[in-house]
């Protein structure tokens, strides 16, 4: 075999010569190909256009109330229509409290369902479950909140928050959680019929979560004499703790701006911040719901539209925190995490 | 160090498995296992069918094969990894660890691999952990040891893996952050620290690159003066170097995997009694 110096294959020799020449040339004019591209860039670029047309007519539509109480419209706990003073303060509380106890109920409820599903479920009866889980994410809210109001509201009047109250009360520090009148319509039974909603969010993002935690993570945990249950606890949750924690998070994220269900069963009066879950209060939700069709003046109309700014605002920082969370865990999750 | 002078096990003293302080006599300390008619299943399918044979003490035993002639298969029922999972896998026959049918009717299966360990096709260290994590993970699930114990169990661990030199400095490190083949000798480090009867190994280097394999090739010839250790591979140069007696698994027609041969690794790569054999090993087929 010979070997050959670069400049041979400057030239191709002359008897590769061929008639006529390929046409590579661009076709003049505007193609079907060019009318879709730019199709499906409006379509595409419609959908944030929408986002920030809402966020900024709600900011102008905000700002009378925004400009006239400045950091109070936050830090004050003055909702008062006839003095004309808006604080907002127990709607961010009551939003933040019903919304940090479905939390607490429905993570572990839901992690535990997702790890029932993947890890412990016969075969046949994984789909089933996860499906009947996931199926409540279809109810409408106003079903969760007839169903709250009567029947619900009515039980934990009667034996759930009394029964709270005699075991938890007595304690320190949480016992102050449950003190005063069973009133049934309260920031408890918010909080509880909040869980229930978030339930299939959780469920469905751990379980997609669970299941890209390779099998060899599992068995190399077995392999060391791990029982099942020290397997997932050692092996399996740790490696998908940050997606478990992304699927709280957008958990909070509907639960944080959660509306109907929510107003039927939270009471809707109290204006005042207390320690205790057992009061009726508001969700800034609730608020808005409750509130929008008695504001009869542009400075009220404009203190309940600022209410939903800031429920635009948090929400979307949750929601994007719980993304970057599961999208993280999703490309080669704990692995990445980790490194350097 | 020799057995006696470990740190006593892990186990718990009524399991009918021997104490690993009172080895079995006149096999020179080490562990013996003994495969009798072994057949695997998945749901209904046969995977593997009738095979037998002697592992012998302190010594490599390879096992090699063409692609699904069952040899992953048949490492996983030595420590009853085989029926892991949601399928309904199962095995019948048995398996003796030291005269012990691990397959027995009161024998809990995750009692049995904690004196067979198991290293994996891929490396894979537990990403939340840390190196010195990673090597203790399955001795802190039974009991909790001295902080002490841990630092000796850890040096000797990684030590005895060819790996203390190299990590010694970031113990702390997350045992993701290795190369591949730093993780797989992780690995290694992680089922010795067990302190198994039998280590068995399922192509402990087929992720892992010329140099890294080397390492572990090397490793594997330390290991074995001290532990049994059973190895599957694709590599006929692997088997030839590291195993003192070489298995030869194939799948007829029916896909089931089958013993075809088995003897010591000069004699089964020079001068094999099966025409089969001699067809693989001469790269004729498979």
């Amino acid at each position: 075999m010979t070997t050959r110096n670069a400049e041979d294959e400057i030239a191709p020799p002359a008897s590769w010569d061929v008639q006529g020449s390929p046409k590579f040339a661009r076709s003049s004019g505007v193609g079907a190909d060019d009318v879709f591209k730019w199709l499906v860039y409006t379509t595409a670029f419609a959908v944030p256009a929408v986002l920030v047309a809402l966020f900024v007519l709600l900011v102008i539509d905000a700002w009378p109330a925004l400009a006239r109480f400045g950091l109070g419209f936050v830090t004050s706990s003055n909702w008062d229509n006839v003095k004309q003073q808006f604080g907002t303060l127990p709607y961010i509380y009551g939003t933040v409290v019903t919304s940090l106890l479905a939390l607490l109920i429905a993570t572990p409820v839901g992690v535990g369902a997702a790890i029932f599903v993947t890890e412990y479920a016969p075969r046949p009866l994984r789909v089933p479950v996860s499906f009947t889980i996931e199926l409540l994410a279809a109810i409408p809210s106003i079903i969760f909140g007839l169903w709250g109001f009567f029947a619900l509201t009515p039980i934990m009047r009667s034996t759930v928050e009394p029964f709270m109250k005699s075991v938890v009360g007595p304690l320190p520090v949480i016992g102050g959680l449950f003190q005063g009148p069973s009133v049934g319509k309260d920031l408890f039974t918010g909080g509880v019929i909040l869980s229930i909603m978030i339930l299939p969010t959780i469920v469905s993002i751990s379980r997609e979560v669970l299941l890209a935690v390779p099998t060899m993570q599992r068995e190399g945990m077995l392999a060391l004499g791990a029982t099942r249950w020290e397997a997932i606890r050692e092996a399996v949750i740790p490696y998908a703790r940050v997606g478990i924690a992304g699927a709280a998070i957008l958990g909070l994220a509907r639960a944080l701006g959660e509306t109907m269900a929510v107003t039927m069963v939270i009471g809707n009066s109290s204006r005042k911040i207390t320690g205790t879950l057992l009061t009726p209060g508001y969700t800034m939700a609730s608020a808005i719901a409750n509130q929008f069709t008695e504001a009869d003046n542009p400075l009220y109309f404009s203190a309940i539209v600022g209410v939903a700014a800031l429920l635009l605002v948090v929400s979307a920082i949750v929601n994007i925190a719980a993304r970057l969370m599961i999208w993280q865990i999703s490309r080669g999750g704990a692995e990445g995490g980790n490194r350097g | 160090m020799t057995m006696s002078e470990q740190v006593p096990g892990t186990h718990n003293a009524t399991q009918p498995v021997p104490d690993r302080n009172n080895a079995t006599t006149g096999t020179a300390g080490g562990h013996w296992m003994q495969v009798r008619d072994v057949a695997a299943y998945y749901g209904d399918r046969m995977a593997i069918s009738e095979i037998s044979m002697t592992i012998k003490p302190r010594s490599t035993t390879a096992i090699i094969g063409p692609s699904g002639c069952g040899k992953s298969t048949f490492i996983r029922c030595l420590n009853r990894m085989h029926e892991v999972g949601l399928g309904n896998n199962r095995v019948t026959g048995s398996v003796l660890l030291d005269g012990h049918d691990i397959y027995g009717r009161s024998i809990d299966p995750v009692q049995v691999r904690r004196y067979i360990g198991m290293v994996f096709q891929r490396p894979n260290p537990f990403p939340s952990m840390s190196i010195y994590d990673n090597v203790v993970a399955g001795i802190k699930l039974t009991r909790s040891p001295s902080r002490t114990e841990l630092d000796e169990t850890v040096e000797r661990c990684l030590n005895q893996a060819a790996l203390w030199d190299e990590v010694k400095d970031k113990l702390k490190a997350s045992g993701a952050s290795l190369s591949g083949g730093q993780q797989q000798r992780l690995c290694i480090a992680r089922s010795l620290a067990m302190q198994p009867h039998v280590l068995l190994m399922d192509e402990p280097c087929s992720a892992l690159d010329p140099i890294a394999t080397y390492k572990i090739e090397t490793l594997i010839n330390e290991l074995k003066r001290q532990y049994t250790i059973v190895i599957v591979t694709h590599n006929m140069q692997q088997a030839s170097r590291v195993a003192d007696e070489t298995a030869f698994f194939l799948a007829g027609e029916e896909r089931i995997g089958k013993l075809v041969e088995f003897g010591p690794t000069n004699q089964l790569f020079t001068n094999p009694t099966d025409p089969r054999t001699e067809a693989y090993i001469t790269g004729r087929f498979g």
